[in-house]
């Protein structure tokens, strides 16, 4: 039992960390970018190549790759979105372009990598197994953990602490109101991109080194997966997204254990509709998503 | 003579995939044209596929009915979904939908009984041109005549403010079910006919990308009527093909070709050509219109 | 008393939008409702036409109680309205509008289109024509073709009436009709109004325009904070102290 809930805190991590970029554009936005689960893959193919072909040391290689899909997700902005601002169908739109865009990340992760999976060199990530109690931990585990709560926290800290939090908040409850209140919109926004995509490349990265395979359409599962965290935990909530990521991974590693494997991904979607149809809002989200 | 044959067979499935990328371009563009935004086809389009697979495996039913049940089925589900999932607000909906395709396949792949991920080979090829296409034609026949009905202008006045289409008299949850299950029903038989026309049904033809691929078609195309889906469907089905020399010349491999091209232009379209293919022509025709006049 | 409104009580959270508010109007009758900027007229008007359910109280439309009614179930009763913000279809045509308009007036199954009866055609061209005489008593017939984004604010205005009238309401709701009008069409409207209620519609008209209610209403409800402050004739509510002192301060 100890067992499986470790599991499901690393499981939940990834989740965690993958779906607190996703909900940070719907927060700013009011769109499904679903050109996040592309920023994640290429992320961690950017990782791959500085370990595997230029010998950089994960660490490092870590916050470059960080620093790269943070790039990804302006440029995603800026072809998919913007033009976009101010058009009455833009919701539905951006959903397509960002679709758009995620089918060219995919061509060009296809092309150059081609579809197998890839995986990280050998002693990428020095391993080892600790003891906990009853349970097994790896410092792969662990090291996953510590990161994605870092990086969790370095958000939560951006959000609240600075300037720039403030003005993300502000947009995300009213862009008309912030526009009038003199804050940079567009610059607002291509920040929040930069943050989530930074956080989707991360949470990448780590997810190759979890599983120790990397594929261009690793995206897709992830993807939907992540759908289900942000509507449990509420769309636009950062806490919601960090808080459902955990209890999905958890999950989701309690029903393989005790209801078998084949329920896996099922159980994901089982919560997706219990709390569309029961609490559309999820745990942490704001109120009035039905229709009049 | 073989090799000519065997051109005619390359262009005959061609052909028919058409066909069928139509039927399922216009069963998006069902709850488009209303305004919702329903990614559950693939699901449906599975429901379709598999009923209509095994009641040929195992019963002696004649096509039309096999058909039949294709188109059913899958309304069948469509009923209890639709009505506490089409109250939810756009985006909501899209994920609530996206869910149930996902539960679909799921479902289909841990099902022993159809060979979970295998799925069912050898299904008989009872299928043909004809079939689909007057499937197809059927499909547009009603969408022509639902323009300008009381249905369709119920449809359209949902699609611009639903709120005051509810105080026209208009009962839009019923207006929205109806289009939803039509649209499941056009997915379903999209699937029998693709079953029957590529002798296999297996999940992983029903994912997240299939729908996907159902909306490119129609977006692509063009949503305002109901010509631009089959237009899209037809020009997203035959390009890579025109472009597979192409892409050879250039060193790129016929997937990420493929992809790429589909991604770009799904992004020119909806960011320069906004009402999709079929507006063009009016385009062309307003930028002329300028021209002459300044 | 063809509608009744009884103790309408509406609360957002701890606000209270309408106060038991109780009024009636009659058949044929023209019926203002004034009050200052939030006093909660369009929420009554939303109450009314099942937009809103009300925290309490009823609403009834001559015998039947319409409070918890779904919007189209009250609107097939016999209630339609426009909107303080105008809510046309704005990709339609106007004549389309109007088509919309007159969903619970046609009878055209689906069937017989599919089936290219000739009784469908007729029926379209039934209420094709209804919709440009309609378009034609508003004043903007010639304007039948053009797509309703592409309207002026005034003819917008008008094309909305016309599609209000077209379900043939028992009751008309009427939400600040003439704002932004200029004096000419405010009496065009006057005169549509008064000839509405003479042909038997009771219209509840929501304005700002105090003049026009005056002249054009036989009973006037005045709204403040979410509670009635006075009912009855345009003289009586002229002199109430209490209305003078709700627009005193309040632009009149």
């Amino acid at each position: 039992m100890g067992q499986q809930a470790i599991n499901g805190i690393f499981l939940g991590s990834i989740y965690a960390l993958f779906a607190v970029g996703y909900t940070l554009v719907f927060g700013v936005l009011d769109i499904i970018n679903l050109a996040h689960q592309a920023v994640f893959m290429l992320g961690a193919f950017f990782a791959l190549v500085l370990v595997g072909t230029l010998h950089v040391s994960i660490a490092v290689a870590l916050p470059i790759a960080v620093l790269f899909s943070g790039a990804l997700g302006i440029l995603l902005d800026r072809i998919a979105f913007r033009p976009l601002r101010g058009r009455a169908d833009s919701n539905l739109a951006g959903l397509i372009t960002s679709i758009a865009v995620a089918t060219l990340f995919e061509a060009i992760a296809l092309q150059l990598f081609g579809p197998d999976t890839s995986r990280f060199p050998f002693g990428t990530f020095p391993e080892r197994r600790l003891q906990v109690g009853a349970a097994v931990v790896s410092t792969l585990q662990l090291g996953i953990v510590a990161i994605s709560v870092v990086l969790m926290v370095i958000l939560t800290y951006l959000l609240r602490r600075t300037r720039l939090g403030r003005q993300i908040r502000a947009v995300a409850e009213s862009p008309r109101a912030a526009r009038i209140l003199g804050i940079d919109v567009d610059r607002v926004i291509a920040a929040s991109f930069f943050i989530s995509s930074a956080l989707g490349g991360a949470a990448g990265v780590l997810f190759a080194l979890a599983f120790n395979s990397l594929s261009p359409d690793v995206g897709r599962s992830v993807e939907l997966k992540g759908l289900a965290v942000i509507i449990l935990g509420g769309m636009g909530s950062v806490p919601g997204a960090v808080l459902a990521g955990f209890a999905i991974g958890l999950i989701e590693v309690f029903t393989v254990a005790y209801l078998g494997s084949s329920y896996r991904d099922a159980v994901s979607f089982a919560v997706l509709f219990s709390v569309l149809l029961i609490r559309p809002r999820g745990l942490l989200g704001r109120a009035a998503l039905r229709e009049a | 003579m073989s090799t000519l044959s065997e051109l005619f067979l390359t262009y005959q499935s061609l052909i028919g995939f058409v066909g069928i990328d139509a039927l399922l371009a216009l069963s998006v563009y069902a709850t488009l044209c209303c305004g919702q935004l329903s990614l559950a086809n693939a699901g449906f389009m599975a429901i379709g596929a598999y009923a209509a697979a095994i009641l040929t495996f195992h019963t002696k039913l004649p096509f039309a009915a096999v058909l039949l049940a294709s188109a059913l089925a899958p309304a069948a589900f469509a009923v209890p979904l639709g009505l506490p999932v089409l109250r939810l607000r756009g985006v909501f909906l899209a994920i609530a939908t996206i869910g149930f395709g996902e539960v679909v396949r799921l479902a289909l792949v841990n099902w022993d009984f159809t060979n979970g991920a295998l799925g069912l080979v050898a299904i008989p090829q009872r299928a043909g041109l004809l079939t689909i296409y007057l499937i197809l034609g059927i499909a547009l026949f009603f969408f022509a005549r639902l323009r300008g009905s009381k249905l369709g202008y119920a449809l359209d006045s949902i699609r611009e403010d639903e709120t005051a289409a509810r105080t026209m008299g208009i009962n839009t949850t019923l207006a929205k079910l109806s289009m939803f299950v039509f649209g499941a029903a056009l997915a379903g038989v999209a699937g029998g006919l693709e079953a029957h026309f590529t002798f296999m049904v297996a999940p992983s033809g029903y994912s997240f990308s299939r729908v996907v691929d159902m909306l490119v078609y129609a977006v692509v195309g063009g949503v305002a009527t109901y010509v631009g889906p089959p237009v899209g469907a037809a020009f997203m089905t035959l390009l890579p093909e025109v472009l597979r020399g192409l892409g050879e010349s250039v060193g790129l491999g016929p997937g990420p070709l493929r992809l790429f091209v589909s991604g770009a232009i799904l992004l020119a379209v909806v960011l320069f050509l906004p009402n999709g293919i079929v507006s063009l022509p009016l385009l062309v025709a307003a930028v002329r219109m300028r021209r002459q006049r300044g | 008393m063809l509608l009744a409104l009884d103790g309408v009580e509406r609360a957002f959270g701890g606000l209270r939008a309408v106060d038991g508010a109780s009024f009636s109007v009659r058949e044929g009758e023209i019926h203002g409702l004034i009050g200052p900027n939030g006093a909660g007229k369009t929420t009554l008007l939303n109450l009314i036409s099942g937009l809103l359910r009300p925290t309490s109280g009823s609403i009834k439309l001559g015998d039947r109680r319409i409070e918890r009614l779904p919007p189209h179930k009250i609107t097939a009763l016999g209630i339609s309205r426009t909107y303080q913000n105008i809510r046309l279809f704005p990709a339609l045509r106007a004549v389309e509008n109007v088509i919309v308009g007159e969903h619970l007036v046609r009878s055209a199954p689906l069937w017989r289109r599919l089936l290219f009866l000739p009784a469908a055609r007729e029926e379209e061209h039934t209420a094709r024509s209804r919709a440009l005489s309609l378009l034609e008593r508003v004043g903007v017939r010639e304007r039948a073709g053009a797509r309703a984004r592409d309207l002026s604010y005034g003819e917008q205005r008008r094309v909305e009436i016309a599609r209000a009238l077209a379900s043939d309401p028992r009751v008309l709701l009427l939400d600040e009709p003439t704002a932004g009008m200029n004096a000419a069409e405010v009496s065009a409207v006057a005169a549509l109004i008064r000839q509405v209620a003479t042909e038997g519609h009771s219209v509840l008209l929501v304005e700002h325009n105090v003049r026009l209610v005056m002249e054009v209403c036989q009973q006037i409800t005045v709204l403040n904070f979410g509670k009635v402050i006075a009912d009855g004739t345009p003289q009586a509510v002229a002199q109430d102290p209490a209305v003078i002192a709700a627009y005193l301060g309040n632009e009149p």
